[in-house]
């Protein structure tokens, strides 16, 4: 070891050294120092951090991961589903299609194939004939085209669909809601419908695009028209056309089906609900944002409150360095990277979490995993950003403070 | 003279805020080489007297020279320069960073300096072999004796080749076996020609050193170098 050599001559000041800058590594480094010689305070303060964040990540990735499932119903349901229903007249009486509504709207150029429903009106279904005929439980009978099933794409989770032998006789198919509020389990087993047992030939999957047969009891329509008093009329027309030409076709429809008066007719087109839902956010993905927020204003008060403390208690640390040569400003950047490094592991935590919670979700709710990549930078960023402000304050105080002060003070 | 004394102190006085003079217009300088003793009874500004000629303090009046810079024009960045590269300090506390291996400890002695990480390893390694604790460079301070604990802290200040090295009551936390090898380390630093004042309140250990300054409520009671005549340039 040797002086270094001050300047020769009669009295000449040696040159000043010359103010060294951090490098940022040596910063970071200096600031996990600060992070790891307090573990469980450092734990406890990103915790409230790592709270908010998951909580943020989670309900994204969870509404993210939703829509997926959403969006690919839409692709696989198709969106080139069309229903025609008969709808009111003008006095409010139940308007009527044509008998052979879907063989018309079958013949318009770009529609592939067409079916329909008749509503068996008065008629019930019920578990037993001992069960009050008034009490439909929301199950509505009706008569089916026997392509009903493969123009809804439709599945039979047991059973069989109706075919030309069993449309004529008392069979029938439930809906998979009906099948359930009539405690329906397995094809074979007989309910009462009208005033006969019907045997259950088959029940069916949920129908997205078609929720009215959920609640259905499906027969054949020959069967309808014989036993049940059908007048043979369908009530909705299903149509699929090409998906270029489902605006065209639904220009026609009305016109087709009802000639006279075009206007009874309503068409709509069932995917719309779907994409509806697709666009619409859950008022549950704000609550729980909201909750978020609040947890990560809290964990930033939390990681202020752990600096205001640890720049008391390092009192003579801020000396010492400031001895060693620090200057104001290399305290000041050494606490806001502290804090900044702090709530920044609060909100990586906060973002694994919150992943392997939206994908715990996803997976257990048959949906596709999604990484929602906006709020993890969201979720990171925002966690940065809370430290730089809860350090600001304790930083400046360190930056402040008298070496001496801090030297003897400890 | 032709050179530059390290550390000039014209007529400071320290007055903190409640009215407490802690220095009465001192004067005294060191030179290049020199190892001197700062001696007085508890209170009597010695450790004021170390903060003024560390830059760590300002003097309420007076002028704290350093290698010919007058501290009072340095603004806060260059004084954090000078202490980086100039000063080096030793206290009776240590103040070594309990999570971090000795050689860490040292290396944080450049970290201001602008050296890059790779030389303040190599350095740091040295500077503690050159303090005897070749051996325990990758131990921390709760597995370091006292005295261990001393030579890293007194490495620490030597580690950036600084111009003096400022030791307040270095040995006051020590016994007095290890107290007189931190000493005699000291005195080995000086005899290769490192500046050192140490600040204590041992006469003894004051006795031993080549020069001694006895402070007493603030004011230079006596100061060996002045004593020959030769007095001042
Ligand atoms: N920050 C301060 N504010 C007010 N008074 C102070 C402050 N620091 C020291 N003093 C006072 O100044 C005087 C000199 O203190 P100083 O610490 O320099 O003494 P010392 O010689 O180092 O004593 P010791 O041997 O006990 O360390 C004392 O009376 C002390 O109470
Ligand atoms: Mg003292």
């Amino acid at each position: 070891m040797s002086v270094s050599a001050p300047a020769p001559g009669r009295a000449m000041p040696a040159p000043l050294p010359k103010p060294a800058r951090l490098n940022p590594w040596d910063l970071v480094r200096a600031g996990v120092s600060g992070v790891v010689g307090r573990p469980v305070r450092a734990v406890l303060s990103a915790l409230g951090i790592a709270i908010g964040v998951a909580a943020m990540v989670a309900v994204l990735g969870i509404s993210a991961a939703s829509q997926a499932q959403i969006a690919g119903q839409l692709e696989q349901l198709g969106t080139n589903l069309l229903r025609v229903t008969a709808g009111k007249t003008f006095f409010g009486d139940q308007s009527k299609l044509p008998e052979n509504a879907d063989e018309m709207v079958r013949r318009i150029g770009p529609v592939r194939q067409a079916s329909a429903t008749g509503a068996v009106p008065d008629t019930t279904v019920r578990r037993s004939n001992k069960v009050d005929p008034r009490e439909t439980g929301g199950i509505s009978v009706n008569a089916a085209r026997l392509n009903l099933l493969e123009l809804l794409g439709a599945k039979v989770r047991s059973g069989t669909w109706l075919n030309e032998a069993t449309a004529r006789y008392p069979s029938v198919v439930l809906g998979s809601l009906a099948a359930e509020r009539l405690g329906i389990t397995a094809p074979g087993q007989q309910v009462y419908l009208g005033n006969q047992w019907f045997t259950v030939a088959g029940i069916l999957d949920e129908v997205p695009l078609a929720p009215e047969i959920d609640r259905s009891a499906l027969v054949g329509w020959q069967v309808a028209k014989e036993q049940l008093g059908f007048d043979g009329h369908p009530t909705t027309v299903y149509e699929r056309s090409s998906d270029e030409s489902v605006e065209v076709v639904r220009d026609v429809l009305a016109q087709t089906v009802n000639p006279q008066s075009p206007n009874e007719v309503e068409v709509s087109r069932p995917s719309d609900a779907l994409a509806a839902q697709l666009a619409a956010k859950s008022t549950f993905t704000g609550l729980f944002l909201g909750l978020g927020a609040v947890a990560l204003l809290v964990g930033g008060v939390g990681v202020a409150n752990t600096m205001v403390v640890s720049v008391l208690e390092r009192r003579s640390e801020i000396g010492l360095r400031r001895a060693l040569g620090a200057g104001r400003g290399q305290i000041r950047k050494q606490f806001r990277t502290e804090a900044v490094l702090l709530s920044g592991a609060g909100g990586v935590a906060g973002v694994l979490l919150g992943l392997g919670i939206s994908a715990a979700y996803a997976v257990s709710s048959g949906w596709p995993v999604v990484v929602p990549i906006t709020a993890i930078g969201a979720g990171v960023g925002a966690s940065v950003l809370i430290g730089t402000l809860a350090g600001w304050f304790p930083a400046g105080r360190a930056a402040r403070m008298s070496p001496t002060a801090a030297l003897t003070g400890g | 003279m032709t050179r530059v004394p390290v550390i000039e102190l014209e007529n400071v006085s320290r007055i903190y805020p409640g009215g407490v003079t802690a220095l009465r217009s001192v004067s005294m300088r060191i030179e290049a080489g020199e190892l001197l003793a700062v001696v007085g009874p508890s209170g009597s500004g010695k450790s004021t007297m170390l903060q003024m000629m560390g830059t760590l303090d300002r003097p309420s009046s007076g002028v704290v020279r350093l290698l010919g810079h007058d501290v009072a024009e340095l603004d806060d960045r260059q004084l954090s320069a000078v202490r980086a590269n100039w000063i080096g300090f030793v206290f009776q506390q240590f103040f070594l960073t309990a999570h971090h291996t000795a050689a860490e400890n040292v290396a944080t002695g450049l970290l201001y300096g602008g050296v890059s990480p790779a030389q303040r390893k190599e350095r740091a390694v040295a500077a503690l072999r050159r303090v005897g604790l070749g051996h325990r460079v990758d131990h921390r301070p709760a597995e370091l004796s006292g005295g261990e604990r001393q030579r890293v802290a007194i490495a620490r200040a030597l580690v950036g080749r600084p111009a003096i090295v400022l030791a307040d009551e270095p040995t006051g936390a020590l016994d007095s076996r290890s107290g007189s090898g931190v000493v005699e380390l000291l005195r080995e630093l000086n005899a290769e020609g490192t500046t050192i004042a140490v600040i204590t309140h041992d006469t003894t250990l004051a006795a031993s050193l080549p020069r001694q300054v006895a402070i007493l409520d603030g004011a230079v009671q006596r100061d060996t170098a002045a004593e020959p005549g030769e007095v001042g340039p």
